[in-house]
């Protein structure tokens, strides 16, 4: 009975107009791309995109060269040397970010004692060569000035959760 | 309709109408040629573009919309493109045959809209064998393909040409077989005349010609036809001449640049001839399907454009064929199917209930 009604099925093509209701009813469905540089997606304040380094309000810098970010980075793109300040501080004199090794995990920003190395929103950025997207402390420095609104309030909006 | 574009010529300044007017049957032959392919060719040219967006718009994309309003005019970049690429034969290829193989693959399927009626007298030429010059001329399309195959001197070009042409092969039969029970039917080889024979009927008579074109009484013959015709056309769910993780392109490997275009264009025309072959010979051509609406050569593009919507929706729709499936197919249950066809319609038209009297 059960090949017979198999018979039947295949006979009348059942299970084909079946799959192609599927696909008709899709041609008329909303369509779902989002057109990119025209529209973009909404992201969360915990997005991960470009680093940056932040300073304190009045201008002093936040990393204290303890090197977590460095230990805990999995895939080896941070790079820093530290040395004692005129001041007695401890301070970095390199901070490099190799963004090319770096898959934008945010262990670093987990690590980071004193919210120095921070994610922030931004993703549209490119490099010419290869060493363009090698990012150096005065550059992370200057995306943290440029961005440090937008960081700010994103970390008073996780700051309830950690 | 001659007599008037006679008279355009004739008002030709005074000599150069005698010049002109020994050679008049052939211009007024290759007038009509444009006529008919000019409008193919540019079906040709937008299909593609059709295809790509009525199938995001099954995947819920949106499809091609950068190049002109709504990206209409991707088909003219894309086809730029092609022809700036170079034309590049391979070391080891048969050179002659390289450059026969696409043009073999396209030139059947542009020269059988010869016979191809677009209303009642609007034909190229009215042959009383047109449907064995119809399966005459597609049958030499599978010759470009493997001529492409063979002469890319290529394993996987060869591989696919192999397999083009045994499907190719393998799915005219049931089409030819179905054919024949439309040629019992309407007792005609010429396609004016098979058109003609759908208008008449029961239903017919009674307003609603819908219903008494062949795709309903002769209903399997219809689907084995049309399901042929994809296969014959290599398109999607029949599409393993074409194979990324197996034979990459098939035949079409080694090409590059217009000869490549070629073997593009080559499908899409199959596609629009087959498709006015359902129309014609199941859909009935240029018939209005209902009674008070005038019968016009709108009607037979419409439903070309259905049956192409129809190719478009499959592909969108199914997964692809095993190929030992796709021969079983085309063999075991296509073949046995129109001869058993064959004979029930004989029987039906020898009864008392015959209704193609």
């Amino acid at each position: 009975m059960g090949a017979m009604k198999d018979f039947v099925k295949g006979l009348f093509l059942t299970e084909l107009l079946q799959g192609m209701v599927v696909t008709g009813r899709y041609f008329f469905a909303r369509k779902i791309t989002v057109q990119y540089p025209d529209e973009k997606t909404p992201q969360g304040f915990r997005f991960r995109g470009l680093h940056a380094l932040r300073r304190y309000p009045n201008g002093e810098e936040r990393c204290i060269s303890c090197k977590l970010c460095e230990a805990v980075c999995p895939a080896l793109a941070i790079t820093i040397e530290g040395a004692e300040r005129e001041d007695g501080s401890r301070r970095t004199t390199r901070y490099d970010i190799d963004l090319t090794k770096c898959i934008f995990c945010g262990f670093c920003e987990e690590a980071c004692p004193v919210d120095a190395i921070v994610e922030t929103r931004i993703f549209e950025y490119h490099g010419e060569t290869r060493g363009d997207l090698y990012y150096t402390k005065q550059m992370l420095l200057a995306n943290g000035d440029r961005y440090e609104a937008q960081i700010a309030a994103d970390r008073a909006l996780d700051a309830k959760y950690r | 309709m001659e007599a008037q574009v006679l008279n355009i010529f004739q008002a030709l300044p005074g000599p150069l109408w005698v010049w002109v007017q020994p050679l008049w049957p052939l211009i007024w032959t290759l007038l009509k040629i444009v006529a008919i392919l000019a409008p193919v060719v540019a079906a040709v040219a937008y299909l593609p573009y059709f295809e790509r967006k009525v199938i995001a718009y099954m995947h819920v994309r949106i499809g091609p919309n950068r190049v002109g309003p709504l990206g209409l005019l991707q088909p003219i970049a894309d086809a730029l493109k092609l022809v700036f690429k170079e034309i590049i034969v391979p070391t080891k290829a048969s050179k002659a045959l390289f450059i026969l193989g696409p043009i073999m693959g396209l030139a059947p399927a542009l020269v059988a809209w010869a016979v191809i009626p677009f209303d009642t007298g609007m034909v190229l030429a009215n042959i009383d064998a047109g449907v064995l010059y119809l399966l005459a001329v597609s049958s030499i399309g599978v010759y470009g393909i493997i001529i492409s195959g063979w002469a890319s001197n290529s394993k996987y070009a060869f591989i696919g040409a192999m397999r083009s042409a045994a499907q190719m092969v393998s799915y005219e039969i049931s089409m030819g077989m179905a054919l024949i029970v439309v040629l019992m039917v309407s007792n005609s080889l010429n396609l004016t005349a098979i058109v003609a024979a759908q208008g008449k009927g029961t239903f017919a008579g009674m307003g609603i010609g819908l219903l008494s074109w062949n795709w309903l009484p002769l209903l399997p013959m219809f689907l084995v036809y049309l399901i042929s015709g994809v296969a014959e056309t290599n398109r999607a769910p029949f599409d393993v001449v074409e194979g990324e993780s197996e034979i990459v392109a098939g035949h079409m490997i080694e090409y590059s640049g217009m000869a490549f275009a070629l073997f593009f264009l080559a499908e899409y025309a199959n596609m629009i001839l087959i498709s006015a072959m359902v129309s014609i010979f199941f859909l009935g051509g240029w018939l209005s399907p209902i009674g008070f609406l005038p019968d016009s050569v709108w009607w037979l593009m419409a439903k070309i454009s259905f049956i192409l919507f129809l190719f478009l929706w499959f592909r969108a729709t199914f997964p692809r064929y095993r190929y030992d499936q796709i021969m079983r197919l085309g063999w075991k249950v296509f073949l046995p199917l129109c001869f058993v066809w064959i004979v029930v319609v004989g029987v039906w038209m020898m009864s008392p209930l015959n209704i193609w009297k």
